[in-house]
């Protein structure tokens, strides 16, 4: 048996039992659930309201939208947390002393993070579809676009929070990254449309991947005509996979540059370096 | 090996035979876990030549990492798994790896035994105590049957009897597997007990490597003789004791009293030899060591 293709089979087994051990933790099940709950409420409350310019649900509207935030969470943020994490407490050093292990914890790690966001995915829209009207989950449309937005949106996400994650080396500045993507949720069109904002704001949105993928998300679930209210009046299929097609070639193309980077760097005193540090932030 | 521009490791020569155990002793900052990475894998030497089974550290391949098992100071990793899924997965690595001699990896039920977590099979990592989390890392440590095995402080935090079962693993190992083992230690009758060659660091250099026996024949040092003549109080020190005791009590008979011979011993000369290092103040220590070093060449 080729170790290469051992380490892919573990690295698979490994996605599963950390799979498992993540729906079965307490803490980590409040974490999925809930922003779930405050999603749907908020969801639930602006149903009245309207798209402006058509009589179609806002509430209905903005669950697919958030459903695209949703992938950049689970992909970018969960990843690179993870990679993080799993620095601090040594898990990766252990990767690195064994054979092939980094490829079977990345393997490992992709098969988590993709299926937590694909959980995540289907723990929001299902309770929506109850009290939601004008979702067109009835139509095979729907789900062949689902079929290749959601991977196309995990396959752009995942490899810069790989990059985020090989950079960030103390846990304090994952706010860095919140940050900005909090500023970029609030033009990205994903609890309101943005065609009302300035054009400068609008051109901002769409050099990054939340824009394209709410698009996307929206594109799949809603009914043709509302393509009539977005930007250029249509879900512009093309220009949103040459965009996330873009971020996704930039992110596998530097990715495993950085990866490599700090696996090389990791060794046994900096893990007691940084546990030295965090002894110090809690005491 | 550098860090910016102050040497930490300087002239360390070290060679390991096959089922060799070596134990590197040394105060903390003695620059041993630095050495023990650099044979890892983990850390660049700045300069100097390391091969670790005929191959540089830095460049091994995953081949090479397979006949490697690593034990660090501390992990706290995998804190969510249980013990058996854990040992389990990362054996798996190793299959890939087994020779017609080696069977990799070590069944995880055997392994268990070997370091006594038969009991704590299904427990969650994070819930082990410090002592059973030992045990777990020098399990992972060894799970793919290594070649050779470094071991980072391994007893730490261990009670005396985990201690001794340690102690009983790594002589298993290194007798029946022919597992050769680098291990560090502070403790110098643990290095004693384990080591087929002990080395000393201090200040990033050996400053005394032997067997156990050899180390304590050379840091054997004067006796120190004290007694009472006529009320008065005398030190002597000297090498030969029993010659000094002969005369002594030749010359004053019955006027000798509360006389008290002290050596020494082994751990006594290794603090010394150690603070001398670290001082820089000459004691003599030093100097007698080596010249005894350079007689028995």
């Amino acid at each position: 048996m080729n170790p290469k293709t051992t380490a892919l089979r573990v690295g698979l087994r490994r996605g599963a039992i950390e799979l498992r051990s993540t729906f079965t933790n307490g803490q980590d099940l409040w974490n999925y659930f809930f922003p779930t709950v405050v999603l749907l409420v908020a969801v639930f409350f602006m149903r009245g309201a309207t798209v402006p310019g058509t009589d179609f649900s806002l509430g209905a509207r903005t669950l697919p939208s958030a459903l695209g935030m949703g992938l950049l969470f689970g992909g970018l943020l969960g990843l690179a947390q993870q990679l993080v994490v799993d620095r601090e407490d040594g898990t990766l050093l252990r990767a690195k002393a064994i054979p092939n292990g980094m490829l079977g914890y990345l393997v490992g790690k992709l098969v988590l993070v993709s299926s937590v966001a694909m959980i995540g995915l289907v723990i929001q829209l299902t309770p929506g579809m109850l009290f939601l009207d004008g979702l067109r989950l009835g139509d095979p449309g729907a789900w062949f676009t689902l079929a290749w937005v959601v991977p196309l949106g995990l396959v752009a996400t995942l490899p810069l929070g790989a990059m985020i994650g090989s950079l960030i080396e103390n846990p304090r500045n994952m706010g860095l990254v919140v940050l900005p993507v909090m500023g970029l949720i609030g033009i990205s069109g994903i609890f309101y449309p943005i065609t009302g904002l300035p054009d400068w704001l609008q051109g901002t949105a769409q050099v990054f991947p939340l824009y394209w993928l709410g698009l996307g998300m929206r594109s799949a679930l809603l009914p043709a005509d509302l393509a009539a209210v977005e930007i250029g009046e249509s879900w512009r299929h093309l220009e949103m996979v040459a965009v996330l097609g873009a971020w996704a070639v930039l992110g596998l193309v530097l990715a495993p540059v950085l990866l490599r980077r700090m696996a090389r760097r990791e060794s046994g005193s900096r893990v007691a370096a940084r546990r030295e540090q965090a002894m110090q932030r809690v005491g | 090996m550098r860090y910016g521009t102050v040497d930490v490791l300087n002239g360390i020569d070290l060679t390991a035979q096959r089922g060799e155990v070596i134990a590197l002793l040394g105060p903390n900052g003695a620059g041993k876990t630095t050495t023990i990475e650099i044979l890892e894998g983990f850390r660049l030497p700045s300069a100097g030549s390391v091969r670790v089974l005929g191959v540089e550290p830095a460049r091994g391949d995953e081949r090479w990492r397979a006949q490697i098992g690593v034990v660090l100071q501390s992990w706290r990793d995998h804190g969510r798994w249980r013990v058996r899924d854990l040992l389990s997965h990362l054996g798996d690595y190793y299959a890939p790896y087994a020779t017609d001699l080696i069977q990799r990896p070590w069944p995880v039920d055997d392994l268990l035994a070997a370091v006594g977590l038969t009991a704590h099979a299904n427990a969650r990592v994070s819930r082990l105590s410090g002592g059973q989390r030992r045990r777990l890392d020098v399990a992972v440590g060894i799970v793919g049957r290594p070649e050779l095995l470094f071991l980072d402080e391994p007893t730490v935090g261990l009670d005396p009897a985990a201690r001794r079962e340690f102690h009983e693993l790594v002589h298993r190992l290194a007798d029946l597997d022919q597992t050769t083992i680098l291990l560090t230690t502070h403790d110098l009758a643990e290095a004693e007990k384990l080591a087929d060659l002990i080395v000393i660091l201090a200040n990033g250099r050996i400053i005394a490597r032997g067997s156990p026996d050899q180390l304590s024949r050379r840091l054997t040092t004067d006796a120190e003789i004290r007694w009472t003549c006529d009320g008065q109080r005398h030190v002597h020190a000297t090498m030969d004791a029993t010659g000094f005791l002969r005369d002594l009590l030749r010359d004053h008979g019955d006027g000798v009293q509360e006389l008290e011979v002290r050596r020494a011993n082994l751990e006594d000369a290794y603090l010394a030899l150690v603070h001398e290092e670290e001082t820089g103040i000459r004691t003599g220590w030093a100097d007698r060591v080596w010249q005894q070093q350079e007689e028995t060449r």
